[in-house]
């Protein structure tokens, strides 16, 4: 479909009033009982037939957490969260494999083809026996899509070709059966349960999430994919994500959310762990399209979460991207901590608040390791009443001889209702390390509108080009598969906000 | 953690009840309940500690633990005063004015101790600078005795003026809070060079609070050169409010002290004001900098600029902190803000924390913040052409310092603070 058409197919998609992916799918769902006490906690690991080492260590998690105190810092407001009032676990039904679609579950198959998920991994994706054994048609590389439909994997795809490299990618829940050994090892080591406040509610009550282990010297053959979904009412989503890229492995995982609409706010509290040991590289790309909340900012997502990398291994290299579009609250600084000499680490990000949104996003990079790097280009588009605000740290320790740091941090404004916050925090300890920041703030030049709508583009049309364009830094970073999912949602974010 | 500083309030506020009916004003109902108001303030917040965001990067505990337990403010005979650049000075030894050792004899306009002009200020003391929002505003109100207190009347051009504060030397650390009220009203023009100085093995905290006022198109320029000795403490609090069409031009160069705080709140309340506010921080082994500055564009067409830089030496620690704060009547607010620090040291640390925060659509607003050592390319290009390392360094060291005070646009106080910073770097280089 040419660019103009599709733009404007998405578009009148919104316009209709609509949240083009607000839909809510009826399943049978198990519940833990409401509420959060150490007998969910329990609940939970019982349920995921857990070792004793990892109900133990959720419990230190929940105690840990019954001590903190949500932080208040960020610059976003919202009513007080009740954490009794929600369930901790939900869990699809679990039925024998199916044989074929026909015997999935219609509510399921509907939900996937709303998401655009083709035929041939829905198959995989509902479980059907014997789906994703052959190789796919076309000659296009496949992605490995694990599917988290709420908390539980419903499915994981190209298993069986990833493990021909040795490379593991399955939920963590099953990692902790098969793999119990690496999780042990990594779990919790770069996100301690006690980090923060959400980070320690996860650490307690996490269900599910993706586990990823890319052996020595391997690259994985195809990019590594989840799309995450909150489904049963009242639900908050506590995913835990461990990746591990063993020396010199390379991999790229891709991170995809859009979420039903509600009215009642959902809690999303994630931790994502990334570990590079010597020479491996991870790159870790996010569109997050969860349901932002109305017009009138009634209902939408809180998503919190803890995402971090250690860059363990000399020369190593972890890149965060994010194109942070959905949720009324976002919560999220997807940080490196480059231990190893050489190591490098990448942010670039994209938020847009509209309507009533808020985001209050950035990173940090801690520099210990010598001659380490790292990038961070930021762009916050801020629209209607939404407030927008970059907050990073860059940390040189007196061990980062000749660390180096860009960062370059752009808002944009569409509206007088709107705000553009930039908080970086710059501390260096040693002399031999360079640090530089930019920040500007500005609004969409009335000479490039006008030169657009000369043009003949409408004004809709006009703002979309321009904030794709002042996005563009980000968007070229993204793989292919989402880099055209990304400039859609731009444009249906920014919905609303001109004219 | 950090544990929260009780000590060094209560030390103050014990002060407070032994000085109270001694201090000025007493017989003044308001200046009673501004200060027993203060007191409450104070008692309650105590000195802020590193959990409270705006004192992230600095540490108050050295001051809190120094005991301030002086009954009496000292009054030394201001030994050891620079000698006057200009004609008009006023000076204060101690934190209290000293007549003898000023001249201001054929000003334009009015000036005086803030002691002996206490009934005429209700209006105007605290009307910027209120306790309730800093604890260190809320010390000075408890217990300042004295300031200058200067009012440029419409449309004079009030020329230079030199506002120099000195410590005295003793023996048991001593503590004073000066009140400096200035205002300048409409089309009125002032230049203040302040200069502040103190004994090397003194151990005294200087807590000077400024509120400044200016008129519609009135224009101060405000240098500042702080040499406190090298136990003195400084934590300085400027208020400014710039009305439409008026200018503030401040220039602070901090090079004294052990522990040093610069905080400026300025709002530029009129349309088409101005803001420019400069600095530069030279620091030596066992020095500790802060510059933090909060700027409010709560009006539309207003420009501000900024630009900090900070020289690292031994083991010092320089702290900036920037805000640029954009109200959304602020449409078409034009705001810049740079700050650069140069470590020269392996041993010093550098803090910087530029933000902006922003309301309004139509603004051009930037900031920018680089750290680093002095350039081995430019050095090397340098050495090439016959330069010795030493001069080499000292000649980018200058330059480096030299693009902040460019800034300034009187000739008078520019001049001051190049000599200044020339002073510094010569005595560094020996």
């Amino acid at each position: 479909m040419p660019a103009v058409a599709e733009t404007l197919d998405t578009v009148q998609s919104v316009t209709e009033g609509t949240y083009k992916w607000g839909f809510e799918t009826e399943i049978e769902m198990d519940f833990a009982p409401k509420g959060l006490n150490e007998d969910t906690v329990r609940f939970i690991s019982a349920q995921k037939k857990e070792p004793e080492w990892l109900l133990e260590w959720r419990l230190k998690a929940f105690a840990t957490w019954q001590r903190m105190q949500e932080p208040r810092w960020p610059a976003v407001k919202y009513p007080p969260i009740d954490y009794q009032d929600a369930y901790y676990y939900a869990a699809p039904k679990k039925k024998d494999g199916p044989k074929s679609l026909d015997e999935v579950d219609p509510e399921l198959l509907k939900t996937y083809a709303k998401l655009g998920i083709p035929l041939k991994e829905q198959a995989i994706l509902a479980g059907v026996e014997g789906a994703g054994d052959s190789p796919s048609e076309g000659g296009r590389m496949p992605i490995a899509v694990d599917a988290v439909f709420d908390s539980v994997s419903v499915a994981t795809s190209y298993k069986e070709r990833l493990a021909k490299d040795g490379i593991i990618f399955c939920a963590i829940s099953e990692a902790v059966q098969e793999h119990p050994e690496l999780v042990r090892q990594y779990l919790g080591t770069v996100v301690p349960p006690g980090d923060n406040f959400y980070a320690a509610l996860n650490s307690a009550v996490f269900t599910d999430g993706s586990f990823v282990y890319i052996p020595k010297g391997v690259r994985c053959p195809m990019e590594l994919s989840t799309y995450f979904r909150i489904n049963a009412k009242s639900t908050g989503q506590f995913e835990r994500t461990l990746i591990i890229a063993d020396e010199g492995a390379i991999v790229s995982y891709l991170e995809g959310c859009t979420a039903p609409m509600r009215d009642e706010n959902q809690l999303h509290a994630a931790v994502v762990e990334l570990v590079a040991l010597d020479d491996a590289s991870i790159k870790y790309s996010t569109v997050q399209n969860w349901y932002p909340g109305d017009a009138e900012g009634r209902g939408g997502i809180y998503n919190f979460v803890t995402k971090r990398a250690q860059c363990r291994g000399k020369r190593s290299k972890v890149s965060w991207t994010q194109v942070e579009t959905g949720s009324a609250i976002t919560w999220k600084y997807p940080s490196c901590v480059l231990l190893g000499d050489d190591s490098v680490g990448e942010f670039y990000s994209v938020a847009i608040t509209n309507n009533y949104q808020q985001a209050d996003t950035g990173t940090k990079m801690i520099h210990v390791g010598k001659r380490t790097t790292s990038t961070i280009v930021s762009k916050g588009i801020s629209a209607g009443k939404g407030q927008n605000t970059y907050r990073g740290l860059v940390r040189i320790a007196p061990t980062a001889s000749a660390a180096r740091n860009f960062t370059q941090c752009d808002s944009l404004l569409i509206g007088d209702q709107c705000g553009a916050h930039t908080v970086p925090y710059i501390e260096n300890r040693n002399m031999s390390a360079k640090v530089e920041h930019e920040a500007t703030t500005s609004r969409i030049a009335e000479d490039q509108l006008f030169y657009c709508r000369q043009r003949g583009l409408s004004e809709e049309d006009a703002v979309g080009l321009i904030v794709n364009g002042f996005c563009r830094e980000v968007l070229k970073e993204l793989p292919m598969e989402f880099a055209v999912e990304a400039q859609k949602l731009l444009q249906i974010s920014l919905e609303g906000s001109v004219g | 953690m950090n544990t929260v500083v009780h000590s060094g309030a209560e030390g103050f506020l014990h002060r407070f009840d032994g000085l109270r009916a001694r201090l000025p004003g007493q017989r003044l109902a308001w200046v009673q309940a501004l200060r027993e108001g203060a007191a409450e303030q104070f008692r309650a917040a105590g000195f802020p500690t590193r959990r409270v965001e705006a004192w992230k990067y600095t540490d108050l505990r050295p001051v809190a633990d120094a005991a301030f337990d002086e009954a009496l403010t000292i009054l030394g005979d201001g030994e050891g005063l620079p000698a006057p650049r200009g004609e008009r000075r006023a000076v204060f030894v101690d934190g209290r004015f000293r007549e003898e050792h000023s001249s201001l004899d054929g000003a334009s306009f009015a000036v005086g101790s803030l002691a002996h002009e206490l009934p005429r200020l209700e209006s105007r003391l605290g009307a910027l600078a209120r306790p309730g929002e800093e604890a260190l505003v809320a010390l000075n109100t408890m217990l300042f005795e004295d300031g200058l207190v200067i009012t440029v009347p419409a449309g004079i051009a009030g020329g230079v003026l030199e506002l120099s504060s000195i410590a005295s030397r003793s023996e048991r650390p001593s503590a004073f809070h000066p009140r400096h009220l200035i205002r300048l009203e409409a089309g009125a023009s002032l230049t203040i060079i302040e200069e502040a100085s103190g004994p090397e093995g003194t151990r005294y905290l200087h807590n000077p609070v400024f509120e400044i006022e200016l008129a519609e198109g009135a224009v101060l320029t405000h240098a500042r050169i702080q040499r406190e000795g090298v136990k003195g403490f400084q934590l300085g609090t400027v208020y400014a409010r710039i009305e439409a069409g008026a200018t503030y031009d401040n220039f602070t160069l901090n090079a004294g002290g052990r522990l040093v705080r610069n905080e400026i709140h300025a709002v530029l309340a009129g349309p088409k004001s101005t803001c420019h506010m400069n600095g530069a921080q030279l620091l030596r082994d066992g020095q500790h900098a802060d510059t933090t500055t909060v700027l409010d564009h709560a009006a539309p067409d207003c420009a501000s600029r900024q630009t900090y830089k900070t020289v690292l030496q031994g083991k010092s620690r320089g702290v900036f902190q920037g805000k640029i704060h954009v109200h959304q009547v602020a449409q078409r607010t034009d705001g810049y803000q740079m700050n650069q620090a140069l470590l020269l040291s392996p041993e010093a640390e550098i803090d910087s924390k530029p933000q902006l925060e922003i309301y309004a659509d139509d603004v051009k607003c930037s900031h920018g913040a680089t750290v680093g050592a002095l350039d081995a390319e430019q050095l090397f290009y340098l050495r090439a052409r016959g330069i010795p390392e030493g001069k080499a360094r000292s000649m980018l060291v200058e330059a480096f310092l030299q693009e902040a005070i460019e800034g300034v646009t009187d000739e008078t106080a520019r001049a001051a603070l190049e000599e200044a910073v020339a002073g510094w770097w010569s005595k560094e280089a020996a």
